[in-house]
C-alpha cells in the first residue's frame, strides 16, 4: 500500500485567511493511503521542510503532496526537500491552493471545498507518479548576446571577463544602441558617448568577444546548453578586413537624399555611410536601396576613391552557424510612432519634436553641432514646452498602457540643460505625475525647479495647433488651478513612449521565449527571477524586458551575465525527465508522432519487440531521444493507440485528476 | 465481367507459378451468389476458385498487414476505391511497399442485394448486369431494375476509375457510376436538424451497436497494432462491452482517430451488421477537414501529411466550429 | 460574476504550464476572482490534452470543460497549440453534430501576462455554462465501474 504524506500550508494568512486548512487536513486524513497529514504556517521555510523530512522518516512515506502556493513558486523547493530524505523528487505533487484558490475566492466555505478537491486531485495524480531519473547533456561553453546596445555590451563584457567566449549579434552597422544617440545622461549629466565608447572599444578588443555587426539571427534550434544558431551577416559591400576607416567614401558619396537613422531624420546621410564617428567597427555600409551604383549601374565613386580597395559591390550575405550554451536577449527599444497622436502636431510642424530628436539637437556631434535651434527656422527658441507621457499610460488604445519610466527624469534633464545653456529661454514641463524614484533622482528633478527656474505645471496638453505662418499654439489644462491655457512656444518636445524593438516578437518565436502583449520579453518570475526567460537557457538584459534607465540596465546586464556564467560553468546539465516514452510492444510504427514533434526527438527505427501476445518480431517503432524531448506531449495525442505516453503527465495521471475533480 | 474474372484467375495463377508473389488476395464464392468473400490463395491450382463480379465489394487491403509482417510478397486485386486504402496503410507504415503487388481491377459499381430484394424481387436465382440495367433472374421470371437504384451506397459516391496505386492493371477500365451531386448532402441534412433531433438521431443509430468491431477490423485507417479499445488501462471499455455510453465513446473516438485518414471507402457502413450509418460520421469529419483546413483526400498518395499531424498558422479558431449554432441544453 | 443559481456548474479547465497556468496564477496575484467550481488541471502544453480527457470529464459529471493554452504563435513548444487548435476544432464540430452541446467545451488562449483576462475568461465561461444548465446528455450515460 502506498504511503502518501499531505502537507497543507497556511502561507501565513494568504491561504489560511480564506481556506480552513485544518478542515483540509481532516478531509484528506480520511483517505486510506494517506498515511500522514498536517498543516503548518510556512511549509517552504526550514521548519516546514523539517516537518516533511521528519514525517518521511517516522511514517515511511513514499510520496508527498504539498498544498500550497503555485508549483511555479516552490515545486523545486519541495522536490529538493524530498530528495534530501531519499524520496525521488518526482514523487512530489503540488496542489495550488493559493493563486488558484484562496486568492481568487472570498467565501470561506467555497474556498475550503475547492482546496479539498484540489488536494484530492493531487493525491489521485501522485498515486501514479513514477520515480523519474533526469538524463544528462553537455553544455557548450559559449554565449550569444543578441543586441549590441549598452545592455548587450555590458552583459558580454561581464561574461567575457569571467573567462567565457561570447558573441554579440547586432543588426545595425555598429554597436552602441540608443545610448550612442544620447547627449548627457541623468543623474550625473556626464556625456553619454564618453562613458559608452570605452565600453564599446573594450567589447571590440576583448579576446573572448566576437562582434557580428550588421548581422541578424536567422534561426535557432536546440535547447539549453546546446543551441544551434544561424547568423546572417548582411553584406556591407565593403571588405571589413581591408577598410581602414578613413571615411573618404562617406564624404564623397553623391547620393544625399536618405534621412539619417542615427540623427532621427534631422539630417541626411550618404548611401555609403558610417552611422556615427565613433562607430565600432568603423567600416561603412552601402545602403543598396539608396546607392546610385546599385540602382542604375552608374557612379562607383567610392570604389574609385578608396585607397584600400575595400569596396566590393559583389559582396553577398554570409550565413554562419555556431553552437551556444546560453542566449541573452538584449534587443533594446525604440520610441513609438506618433501617427495616432495627431493632436500634438508632430509631422504638421518641424518644431514639434520627440525627446530623442532633442537629444540629437543638443548633442555636439549632432546635425546642428549642439546648437538648440527650431528646426523650421534655424533660430534659437525663446519658449520651450515639454509634454510628458505622450503615448505612455494611455488607456485610449492608441499608445501604450505602461509608464515608460525614463521620461520624467530626462524631461528634467532636458529642461535643466536648456536653461543652463540658454538662460533666457523659458522652459515649461507639463506633467501628470513626476516619477523620480532612483538614487539622487528626486533631488535632481527638484533642482530643475529650485535652481534652474524650470516651470513645472501639472497639466494635460490637449492639442498643439500649427497656423498658416507655422506658429505653434498649445492648448493645455492646468490641473491644479483648473484654468485652460493657450500658449505660444517656439519648440514643443514630446516625451514619447518607448516600445521594444520591432524584431522582439520574431526572436521570441524563434527562441520560444515568452513575450507579453506589449512585446516585452516575460521574465520567469517578476520578483525573484527578473533576468531569465521561463525558457531554459534564455536570459534577458535591458529594455527588452521592460522600461528601465541606464543604471538599471547595467545592473540587469550584470545579473544576466552571472546567470549565464552559472550555466556555462556546469560541465553537464540534468535534462528534464518528464519526457515521452513509447511502449514498443504496442507501437504500430505509424510514426504520426514524428510529424508533430517540434524537436525532431522521435525517429522511426527497426527494433526487435515482443508483442502483447508474446510473439517476437522486428518492426519499425517510434523511438524517443530523451535528450531532445522537451516533454510537450504532442506525440501522445497524435498516437491513436496510446503507445506514446508522457512521463510526469501520463494518461493515467491526468485521468485520475479528472476523476477526482468531477 | 466474366471476362475479367477469367483474366483475374489467370493472372493470379501466373504470379504464383512464377514465384513473383507468395500469396494472392482476391475473392471467392460465398454460400450464395451475392456474398462473395475475401480469399487468400498461395498456389496456382487454387486460383480457379477465385471469382470477380458485381458482388465483390470487399476491400482487401487490410489483409496485407499480416503478410507484410510475415515478410511474404502478396499480390492484391484492388478496385479503384480500394487503392486509397493501400496508400493509407503505406503512409501509416503498416505494410511494406516492396511486399505489395497491386493489381488495378476494373469496377463499374457493386450491387446491393438488400436493395434488389427491397425492390420486390422474390426467389432470386441469379443477377447480371446489362448496360444500365440489372437483370434479376427469379423463380417467378425475369425482373429488370435500374442499376443506379440498386448500387451499394458507397458506390453512389464513387471517386472515379483512377487507381491511386497499381503495379499493373488487369484490364481496360470500366465506366464507373457517375456521381454529380453533393456527397455531403446527407451530412448537411443532419447539420440542419435541431439539436434535439440530432441527438435523437444519433442516440437511435448508435444504440444499435453491438460492439462487434467489424467496422474497425475492415477499416484501412484503423490499423493499430493494439487498438486503444483493447488497451487495459484506457478509460474506455473494450470490445463487446455493450453499454450505451461506450457505443457513443467508441464511435466518437474511432471517428476522431481516423479523421483525416479515412479514405471514404464506405466499408465500415457496409459491413455493419446493424446497418448503422457510420458513413455519416466519417463524412462529417471529411467535410469539416475540407472546410476548416483545406481540401484533402486521404489515400490519394502516400506522402502528403495527414490533417491531424499538420497545421496552418491561420487555421480557424476552434470555437468557430460551434459559433452561431443553436444554443441548447 | 456568477449569480447564485439553483445549481453551480462544475467546470474543469486544462491549462498549459507556460502560458495559461501562469496566467491563472497571475489572476490570483491580482486577486481577480472567479467561481470556485472551476478547477484547473496542469498540462505541459495544450497539445497534451486528449479528446478522451475531455469526454471523460463530461462523463464524470463536468458541466463544462475549457482548454487554455498559449496564443497561437507563442507556444512554448513552438507548434503544440496549432495541433491542439486543429484537433479541438474537429472535436467541437463533432460534439455539435451529435447534438451533445458542443458549446459546453471551449478553447481560449491566455498568455502568462494576462491574469485579469484569465479571470474574465473563466467568469464568462461559468456564466455561459450556468445558462446552459446541467450537463445531462453526456453525464447520465455514466461509465459503469
Amino acid at each position: 500500500m502506498q504511503k502518501i504524506g499531505v502537507f497543507v500550508c497556511w502561507c501565513g494568512s494568504n491561504i489560511a485567511g480564506t481556506v480552513d486548512v485544518a478542515q483540509v487536513v481532516e478531509a484528506v486524513r480520511q483517505i486510506p493511503d494517506v498515511a500522514y497529514a498536517i498543516d503548518y504556517k510556512y511549509m517552504c521555510s526550514e521548519q516546514g521542510q523539517e516537518l516533511i523530512r521528519k514525517a518521511v522518516a517516522d511514517y515511511k512515506l513514499d510520496r508527498i503532496v504539498v498544498c500550497s502556493c503555485s508549483p511555479r513558486m516552490h515545486e523545486a523547493t519541495f522536490r529538493k526537500c524530498a530528495e534530501g530524505v531519499g524520496i525521488n523528487p518526482y514523487m512530489v505533487e503540488i496542489a495550488n491552493i493559493r493563486e488558484q484558490c484562496s486568492w481568487v475566492l472570498k467565501d470561506k466555505a467555497e474556498a475550503t471545498a475547492k482546496a479539498i478537491k484540489l488536494a484530492k486531485a493531487a493525491i489521485a495524480k501522485v498515486r501514479f507518479n513514477g520515480a523519474l531519473k533526469p538524463g544528462e547533456s553537455q553544455v557548450v561553453k559559449r554565449a550569444l548576446v543578441i543586441g549590441g546596445g549598452i545592455a548587450g555590451i555590458q552583459t558580454a563584457l561581464d561574461i567575457a571577463e569571467a573567462g567565457y567566449k561570447v558573441d554579440i549579434v547586432e543588426k545595425e552597422p555598429t554597436i552602441g544602441g540608443r545610448m550612442a544617440q544620447l547627449d548627457k545622461i541623468f543623474p550625473t549629466l556626464d556625456c553619454s558617448a564618453c562613458i559608452l565608447t570605452p565600453k564599446m572599444v573594450d567589447a571590440a578588443n576583448h579576446e573572448n568577444i566576437t562582434l557580428y555587426t550588421y548581422s541578424e539571427v536567422e534561426s535557432v534550434s536546440g535547447f539549453v546548453g546546446n543551441f544551434d544558431v544561424t547568423i546572417r551577416k548582411k553584406a556591407r559591400s565593403v571588405k571589413a578586413d581591408m577598410c581602414s576607416g578613413c571615411g573618404i567614401c562617406t564624404e564623397k558619396c553623391p547620393s544625399r537624399k536618405t534621412p539619417s537613422e542615427f540623427d532621427m531624420g534631422l539630417k541626411n546621410r550618404g548611401a555609403i555611410y558610417i552611422p556615427f564617428a565613433q562607430a565600432i567597427p568603423k567600416v561603412p555600409v552601402i545602403d543598396r536601396e539608396a546607392c546610385i551604383k546599385f540602382k542604375t549601374g552608374k557612379c562607383g565613386i567610392c570604389s574609385k576613391l578608396c585607397p584600400a580597395g575595400a569596396i566590393d559591390y559583389t559582396q553577398t550575405d554570409e550565413l554562419i552557424t555556431e553552437k551556444y550554451g546560453a542566449i541573452v536577449l538584449a534587443t533594446g527599444f525604440k520610441t513609438i510612432s506618433l501617427d495616432k497622436f495627431g493632436e500634438y502636431g508632430y509631422g504638421a510642424s518641424k518644431d514639434v519634436i520627440t525627446s530623442l530628436e532633442l537629444e540629437r539637437l543638443t548633442n555636439a556631434a549632432g546635425p546642428t553641432e549642439g546648437h538648440l535651434v527650431c528646426p523650421s527656422t534655424g533660430k534659437e527658441p525663446k519658449k520651450v514646452i515639454i509634454v510628458s507621457c505622450v503615448g505612455s499610460r494611455d488607456v485610449s488604445g492608441r499608445g501604450k498602457s505602461y509608464c515608460s519610466k525614463i521620461c520624467c527624469m530626462y524631461n528634467a534633464k532636458h529642461a535643466m540643460y536648456i536653461r543652463e545653456k540658454y538662460p533666457d529661454v523659458d522652459v515649461t514641463v507639463f506633467y501628470i505625475d513626476v516619477r523620480t524614484p532612483g538614487k539622487g533622482f528626486d533631488e535632481f528633478q527638484r533642482r530643475a525647479v529650485e535652481e534652474y527656474g524650470v516651470h513645472y505645471v501639472r497639466g494635460q496638453v490637449g492639442k498643439v495647433v500649427v497656423d498658416g505662418d507655422g506658429r505653434l499654439t498649445v492648448f493645455v489644462s492646468d490641473l491644479n488651478s483648473g484654468r485652460k491655457l493657450m500658449l505660444n512656444p517656439d519648440l514643443v518636445v514630446l516625451a514619447t513612449a518607448v516600445q521594444p524593438s520591432p524584431d522582439a516578437r520574431k526572436l521570441a518565436t524563434m527562441l520560444t521565449a515568452s513575450i507579453d502583449n506589449d512585446d516585452f520579453y516575460v521574465e520567469a518570475h517578476p520578483k525573484l527571477r527578473p533576468v531569465e526567460s521561463p525558457t531554459a537557457g534564455i536570459f534577458l538584459s535591458g529594455m527588452c524586458q521592460g522600461p528601465k534607465d541606464i543604471p538599471e540596465t547595467v545592473s540587469q546586464a550584470g545579473a544576466a551575465a552571472v546567470k549565464v556564467v552559472g550555466l556555462l560553468a556546469k560541465d553537464k546539465l540534468l535534462t528534464n525527465p518528464c519526457t515521452a516514452q513509447c511502449d514498443t510492444s504496442i507501437c504500430s510504427g505509424c510514426l504520426a508522432c514524428t510529424h508533430v514533434c517540434p524537436y525532431g526527438a522521435i525517429t522511426g527505427e527497426s527494433k526487435p519487440v515482443i508483442t502483447k501476445l508474446g510473439v517476437r518480431e522486428t518492426r519499425t517503432v517510434a523511438v524517443v531521444n530523451n535528450a531532445l524531448c522537451q516533454g510537450c506531449g504532442a506525440c501522445t495525442v497524435a498516437c491513436p493507440c496510446g503507445a506514446m505516453d508522457l512521463q510526469g503527465f501520463t494518461n493515467q495521471q491526468i485521468l485520475a485528476e479528472v476523476d477526482a475533480l468531477c | 465481367m466474366q471476362k475479367i474474372e477469367k483474366l483475374l484467375q489467370k493472372r493470379a495463377a501466373e504470379l504464383l507459378a512464377e514465384g513473383t508473389v507468395e500469396r494472392v488476395l482476391a475473392w471467392h464464392a460465398g454460400e450464395f451468389f451475392y456474398d462473395n468473400a475475401p480469399a487468400a490463395v498461395s498456389s496456382a491450382d487454387e486460383c480457379d476458385k477465385l471469382v470477380y463480379n458485381e458482388f465483390c465489394p470487399a476491400n482487401l487491403c487490410k489483409y496485407l498487414i499480416e503478410t507484410s509482417h510475415a515478410g511474404k510478397k502478396t499480390a492484391v486485386f484492388l478496385k479503384p476505391c480500394d487503392t486509397y486504402g493501400v496508400n493509407q496503410l503505406l503512409k501509416d507504415n503498416r505494410i511494406k511497399r516492396e511486399l505489395v503487388y497491386a493489381i488495378g481491377t476494373p469496377c463499374s459499381g457493386m450491387l446491393d442485394i438488400k436493395k434488389i430484394k427491397a425492390a420486390g424481387a422474390k426467389g432470386i436465382i441469379s443477377v447480371s448486369v446489362d448496360g444500365d440495367e440489372v437483370v434479376v433472374n427469379t423463380a417467378y421470371g425475369e425482373k429488370r431494375l435500374a442499376k443506379a437504384d440498386v448500387l451499394l451506397n458507397k458506390c453512389l459516391m464513387c471517386k472515379g476509375a483512377a487507381y491511386k496505386i497499381a503495379d499493373e492493371e488487369l484490364a481496360e477500365p470500366l465506366p464507373v457510376p457517375q456521381f454529380t451531386g453533393d456527397k455531403f448532402a446527407k451530412v448537411k441534412e443532419i447539420e440542419a436538424m435541431s439539436a434535439e433531433e440530432r441527438f435523437a438521431f444519433w442516440q437511435s443509430e448508435l444504440s444499435k451497436c453491438i460492439r462487434c468491431n467489424a467496422c474497425r477490423d475492415i477499416c484501412p485507417a484503423c490499423s493499430c497494432e493494439q487498438c486503444i479499445f483493447d488497451k487495459p488501462d484506457t478509460p474506455v471499455a473494450g470490445k463487446a462491452y455493450a453499454d450505451e455510453v461506450e457505443e457513443q465513446m467508441y464511435h466518437i473516438i474511432r471517428a476522431f482517430h481516423v479523421a483525416g485518414r479515412c479514405t471514404g471507402c464506405g466499408e465500415c457502413a457496409r459491413v455493419c451488421p446493424q446497418g448503422i450509418h457510420l458513413e455519416l460520421l466519417n463524412m462529417k469529419f471529411m467535410k469539416d477537414i475540407n472546410s476548416f483546413f483545406g481540401q484533402y483526400q486521404a489515400g490519394a498518395d502516400s506522402e502528403t501529411p495527414a490533417p491531424q499531424v499538420s497545421f496552418k498558422q491561420n487555421d480557424p479558431e476552434a470555437n468557430s466550429a460551434v459559433e452561431g449554432r443553436e444554443q441548447h441544453v | 460574476m456568477l449569480e447564485k443559481k439553483n445549481f453551480e456548474p462544475k467546470i474543469v479547465a486544462f491549462c498549459c504550464n507556460w502560458c495559461s497556468y501562469a496566467g491563472a496564477d497571475g489572476a490570483g496575484t491580482a486577486r481577480k476572482h472567479y467561481p470556485a467550481n472551476i478547477k484547473i488541471i496542469k498540462v505541459p502544453c495544450s497539445c497534451r490534452v486528449n479528446p478522451l480527457f475531455i469526454l471523460r470529464a463530461f462523463q464524470r459529471g463536468a458541466d463544462g470543460v475549457i482548454m487554455c493554452g498559449c496564443h497561437p504563435g507563442d507556444c512554448h513548444y513552438s507548434t503544440g497549440n496549432y495541433y491542439a487548435r486543429r484537433r479541438m476544432t474537429l472535436l467541437l464540430s463533432m460534439l455539435d453534430y451529435l447534438g451533445v452541446a458542443g458549446e459546453r467545451f471551449r478553447v481560449e488562449w491566455v498568455s502568462a501576462a494576462e491574469g485579469a483576462r484569465f479571470a474574465q475568461v473563466m467568469n464568462d465561461f461559468a456564466e455561459h455554462i450556468a445558462a446552459l444548465g446541467e450537463n445531462v446528455k453526456l453525464r447520465d450515460l455514466r461509465c459503469k465501474k
